[in-house]
């Protein structure tokens, strides 16, 4: 929304203040500024001339020669190039010392040795958007068509000397979408009285009512309808005083008829529709809802199909405008109009706005209806707009509007005490304070001294409980004014939940086993939401939740792993030349039972993604790439770190994993997700070397966290150490004999640790060799040789008997 | 005799004196001190010696043994020390070379930020609330006031899933569904985190999924000048105790009244640069006081509770905190940026 502070200068006395000011306390008090455009041009230097001579350039073709009466009896010569410029003509000057846009400076010269005392400018040169400026004077000089006197200043001709506030207007302030509403704004700020337009109108003694009659079909849809004859118009350009205002709220101007409806829209925020009386095409206007599949062409030229739920302008039979969003073909008015049909409505909100949303039409009239206008003003805008159409367009009013259903308001009253307020702004306010700020808003209300019961006008409808009122006192009253409190209530307890706390471990964990903490997209692709998902999740029977109406097939539905988002993380770091990464992430999967259109459930998962080089020491020639035993390493210790126990790897196949580097998770005996290396087809699709991923339910971990139980003393009795090697087949898993040794090795066995692990040369093909290191201690007593003796026996003859185990010599 | 031990003496001195090997020196010792050394061969010819002369020359070869010893013995610990200082010397490294750099990971920043205001509100007594991204219609808007076709939809168009069913677009439900849990009884105290999403296409300054966060205290006699103090605290906490800030209109359907809160700038100290767009404040967040229709809806009584809520956006925070540019840097995860904030 912009606003042109030379015309809101005219309902308001804003002479005590400067632009910047009133843009800051504007924002502070109400409505938030995006910008301040500052004037274009301001400047004495340009004036209007009046071109008394023109003549050849005796050294250049292209070049005129002008004898330029720039006021006072001041006759300049300028050199000019413009091909349309004239003797008679009246003109903008820039005078020497005039400053133009983009800095620059005019200055006497010599052209072709002929002196130039300034120049005839183009309205480009002067700033103006072309967007607005006439075909006539795109490729030259302006050329003024109003009663001017040479010398005059041109600048506040052309508007060039205004200030426009851009407002980011929030949606409960529709009243703002009107100059006159943010006259009532600004006058509150600054306590000021408005001078709102004198509509004084001379109707013809010829009846509209003669030519039109009005029907509404659907009350609620249409609850108010006016219809207005406009005779003997002339169509033309509209002066440039109205002009002016049309641009500087960024509205193309077009013709009278189409401006002063602009204008009134502007002013007023009701939007009006003239429809050409002849091309009409009936002298009944009936609205109704549309029929379901009826077409209309409208303004824009655009075929367009409506639905039972449409309200549409007809004469009777066909439609001529769809209500409150955008006119027919058929009826606009055109350079040979001479009679005016010009609607004054009242739509329903709700009706407009979906009308609008279903053809995507979003028009500066739809944008007010359906935010509600103040039907109270619904016909003193259609006369004000008949008013300027007499002036500016030599026409006849004919006798009063024709109208149907009623402009009737009921007000909202909203009632408070000096009490409540304090209550809710942290501050006391005197009753006087009070109803000055009432006042100054203009809003009706009644006290007894205590309450006060406020009357909102109908052009305040975002004003309905005593919460809005609040708003209006303090943002009045000032937020500035309000002092920094703190809520005195009891305290509470807050803090972290168990989890919550939990939830950091984790997080400080991994960040300190060297991962860095990722965040990726929940959205992802239908195939990636398909892949890397865990069997725990699979077990499910879910399949990946969709969007109705995704905004590309790049974020279409929801993961069921981030894994795929952490690859595709992986992959944007290799291509910039970043190798070694390691990244993880905390956060939801969303499951849905297959077919079902429930909530889905959300899982916390525990993800990471490595690649590169893990160590990577080259001076002292170590440089390892990660592997499968770097990112299960990390995630022992987070099992060890959470005092989780029971943890197993199982050796297991999974779509887009190597068939012989992964590994499912188990903790208490349940899967809670894999770990294992991407295969080498999916890494190659995403030009990764070896890559190594886990995913987890976190949730199923954090239930398995054990809290440690109380403090172990250090025992002082030795321990003794045993290593013990066996060869077995290939197939046989350490976890398998460690196990089988563990239970052996009761009471006394303490821990065992793989420390070589030998297959190859000097070993029987399909046989592997893997020792075990055994401490061996008792927290009360030294340990006799013969009681490690036994344990040992227990173990060899257990390890043999069931792994065909041969002892190492 | 005497003379013969006198050059003895100078011979091995000058010996100890020139040798550089522990070897040598042994070998020194050897030939003058030991058993079939030299001194000892000198001594053998005492018995030729007159009876008187015999302890003289005892005396004197004792003394010539013991200046010899001791020479030796100096010389040694000195060769000793020597041999030290060259072991150091061979063992000495560049010490400038780079050493082995454990793998040491980090926080995402958007992460860290979320964890700075949960700590902040917690140690004033809040708890840290989540609640589902697939949210209810119901809860993402109905229940915020925000009635099917109210016109402030817009203002956030949203990723539905289902007619009933949509990607959250701000972290309020959890804010409902948090009172909900209270059934009536106040005080609520809540922060609430998380991961949010609007049909925005992604560039430098919009992104389809974004965090807030969102805090909400409902007791009674909860006024706007309590959201005041909150706000500066939690601004001056953020951005440093030299910031000021400001409260002024805004419209959010959960609220009434509804405020945006700016900061003055950091960079231009409240004249106008472009950072502020001249206007000297930087917004950050938006709040207000809890609509009576939200709380009602969540069993609150408004004639006797009311409340302050306020919310904002990690990314802008550390946009503006950090000077970042460009929104899809909180998602490409690129290390380059995830390393320039180990810890914040």
């Amino acid at each position: 929304m912009f606003i042109s502070t030379n015309w809101l200068k005219q309902y308001v006395d804003l002479s005590h203040v400067s632009i910047n000011q009133l843009a800051e306390d504007i924002t502070k008090t109400g409505v938030e500024v995006e910008q301040v455009f500052p004037p274009i041009m301001d400047d004495d230097h340009l004036v209007v001339g009046y071109v008394k001579e023109c003549k050849k350039h005796p050294n250049a073709d292209k070049l005129n020669l002008c004898q330029v009466d720039v006021g006072a009896g001041e006759v300049s010569q300028i050199v000019c190039g413009a091909a349309n410029v004239k003797e008679g003509q009246y003109v903008i000057v820039a005078k020497p010392g005039a400053l133009l846009p983009g800095d620059f400076k005019i200055k006497k010269a010599k052209l072709r040795d002929e002196k130039s005392e300034g120049m005839i400018c183009s309205l480009q040169e002067l700033g103006v958007d072309e967007k607005y400026i006439d075909e006539a004077y795109k490729d030259g000089i302006y050329v003024i068509h109003e009663e001017v006197v040479a010398g005059q200043p041109a600048a506040p001709l052309l508007n060039l000397n205004d200030s426009i506030i851009e407002f980011d207007l929030t949606p409960n302030r529709s009243d703002c979408l009107s100059m006159i509403g943010m006259a009532y704004e600004v006058a509150a700020i600054y306590n000021k009285d408005l001078s709102l337009p004198n509509v004084q109108l001379e109707e013809a003694e010829e009846q509209s009512s003669d030519y039109i009659s009005v029907e509404i079909d659907d009350q609620q849809a249409n609850p108010y309808y006016g219809a207005w004859i406009i005779k003997d118009l002339q169509i033309k350009p509209s002066p440039l005083w109205l002009q002016n205002r049309l641009i500087s709220s960024g509205i193309r101007p077009i013709n009278n008829v189409v401006d002063v409806t602009n204008y009134i829209l502007l002013e007023y925020g009701q939007p009006l529709h003239a429809f050409d009386y002849d091309r009409f095409g009936s002298n009944k206007v009936v609205t109704r809802l549309a029929q379901e599949g009826e077409t209309i062409k409208t303004l824009d030229g655009e075929e367009r199909t409506l639905a039972n739920h449409h309200l549409v302008i007809t004469n009777g039979e066909e439609a001529h405008a769809i209500a409150g969003v955008m006119g027919g073909e058929k009826s606009e008015v055109q350079d040979d109009t001479t009679t005016v049909l010009l609607e004054a409505a009242y739509f329903n909100p709700k009706t407009i706005r979906q009308s609008s949303k279903d053809h995507g039409l979003r028009s500066e009239a739809s944008v007010r209806f359906e935010k509600g206008i103040d039907i109270t003003r619904v016909k003193e805008a259609a006369s004000r707009a008949a008013q300027l159409l007499a002036e500016l367009g030599g026409a006849q009013v004919l006798g009063s509007i024709v109208e149907e259903g009623s402009t009737e308001w009921t007000h909202e009253k909203v009632t408070f005490n000096q009490d409540e307020m304090e209550n809710r702004i942290g501050v006391k306010i005197s009753m006087d304070q009070l109803t000055s700020i009432i006042e100054r808003l203009q809003f009706d209300y009644e006290t007894d001294g205590k309450t006060i019961t406020v009357t909102a006008p109908p052009r305040r409808q975002d004003i309905k409980i005593k919460e809005d009122m609040i708003e209006e006192i303090a943002r009045l009253y000032g937020y500035d004014n309000i002092p920094y409190t703190l809520p005195t209530g009891e305290m509470s307890q807050g803090g972290l939940t168990e989890r919550q706390k939990l939830l950091r471990e984790v997080h400080d964990y991994l960040q300190s086993a060297g991962l860095y903490e990722a965040v990726t997209y929940s959205l992802t692709t239908e195939s990636k939401a398909c892949r890397f998902i865990s069997p725990d999740v699979a077990m499910l029977n879910v399949t990946p939740v969709k969007l109705a109406m995704p905004m590309s097939d790049l974020h279409s539905h929801l993961r069921l792993s981030a894994i795929p988002e952490l690859l595709t993380s992986l992959q944007y770091n290799v291509a910039r030349n970043q190798y070694n990464v390691g990244l993880y992430e905390l956060g939801s999967i969303y499951t849905q039972t297959n077919g079902e259109k429930t909530q889905p459930d959300e899982r916390t998962r525990i993800s990471a993604a490595i690649t590169g080089l893990w160590e990577n020491h080259a001076w002292q020639g170590v440089q390892k790439p990660v592997d499968f035993f770097v990112l299960k390493g990390i995630l022992e210790g987070l099992f060890d770190y959470l005092a989780i126990e029971n943890v197993e790897f199982e050796q297991v196949q999974l779509e887009e994993l190597h068939p012989g580097r992964t590994a499912l998770v188990k903790v208490d005996d349940e899967t809670v997700g894999y770990i294992g290396q991407v295969h080498p087809t999916v890494q190659k699709e995403h030009d990764l070397q070896e890559t190594y991923v886990f995913d987890l339910n976190l949730d199923e971990i954090l239930q398995a966290t054990n809290t440690r139980e109380g403090y172990k003393p250090i025992t002082k009795y030795p321990a003794t150490s045993q290593d013990l090697a066996f060869v077995v087949n290939q197939e046989v898993a350490q976890a398998q004999l460690e196990k089988a040794i563990i239970a052996q090795g009761q009471p006394h066995l303490q821990s065992v640790r793989v420390f070589d692990v030998y297959e190859g040369e000097h070993m029987e093909k399909g046989k592997k060799s893997i020792a075990f290191n055994l401490i061996f201690q008792n927290n009360e007593r030294t340990l006799k040789d013969e009681e490690i003796e036994e344990a040992r026996g227990a173990i060899v003859n257990q390890l043999e008997k069931e792994f065909d185990a041969v002892l190492r010599g | 005799m005497k003379e013969r031990l006198e050059t003895l003496k100078e011979e091995a001195l000058d010996q100890v004196k020139s040798v550089t090997e522990q070897q040598a020196l042994q070998d020194i010792r050897i030939h003058y001190l030991g058993k079939k050394g030299q001194i000892t061969e000198v001594l053998k010819g005492m018995g030729k010696l007159a009876k008187e002369e015999r302890p003289i020359i005892g005396q004197i070869a004792n003394e010539v043994r013991d200046v010899i010893t001791e020479a030796i013995e100096s010389k040694k610990e000195k060769l000793e020390q020597e041999a030290v200082e060259n072991q150091l010397r061979e063992e000495t490294i560049d010490v400038t070379l780079p050493g082995k750099s454990a793998q040491v990971g980090g926080s995402h920043l958007l992460m860290s930020v979320i964890r700075d205001i949960e700590d902040l509100f917690t140690s004033m007594g809040y708890q840290v609330a989540e609640g589902p991204e697939v949210e209810t219609d119901y809860y993402n808007f109905e229940a915020l006031n925000l009635p099917k076709g109210h016109p402030a939809r817009d203002m956030q168009d949203s990723f539905y899933i289902t007619e009933e069913l949509l990607m959250r677009t701000h972290t309020s439900p959890v804010q409902a569904r948090t009172m909900n849990k209270h059934e009536g009884k106040g005080p609520v105290k809540i922060i609430c985190p998380g991961k949010v999403y609007r049909r925005d296409t992604d560039d430098a300054t919009h992104s389809h999924q974004f965090t807030q966060i969102e805090g909400l205290y409902v007791d009674e006699n909860i006024r706007m000048s309590d959201l005041k103090g909150t706000l500066n605290a939690l601004a001056k906490h953020l951005f440093g105790e030299d910031r000021e800030i400001r409260l002024r209109p805004s419209f959010f359907p959960f609220t009434e009244p509804s405020v945006e809160m700016d900061i003055s700038c950091k960079v231009c100290s409240g004249k106008g640069c472009s950072v502020c767009k001249k206007t000297g404040w930087i917004e950050i967040l938006g709040a207000g006081l809890v609509h009576p229709n939200v709380l009602e809806m969540a069993g609150f009584d408004p004639q006797k509770y009311s409340g302050f809520a306020f919310g904002m956006g990690p990314e802008r925070i550390a946009m503006l905190k950090y000077g970042i540019e460009d929104i899809r840097h909180f998602y490409t995860n690129d290390v380059r940026f995830l390393k320039q904030f180990h810890r914040v």
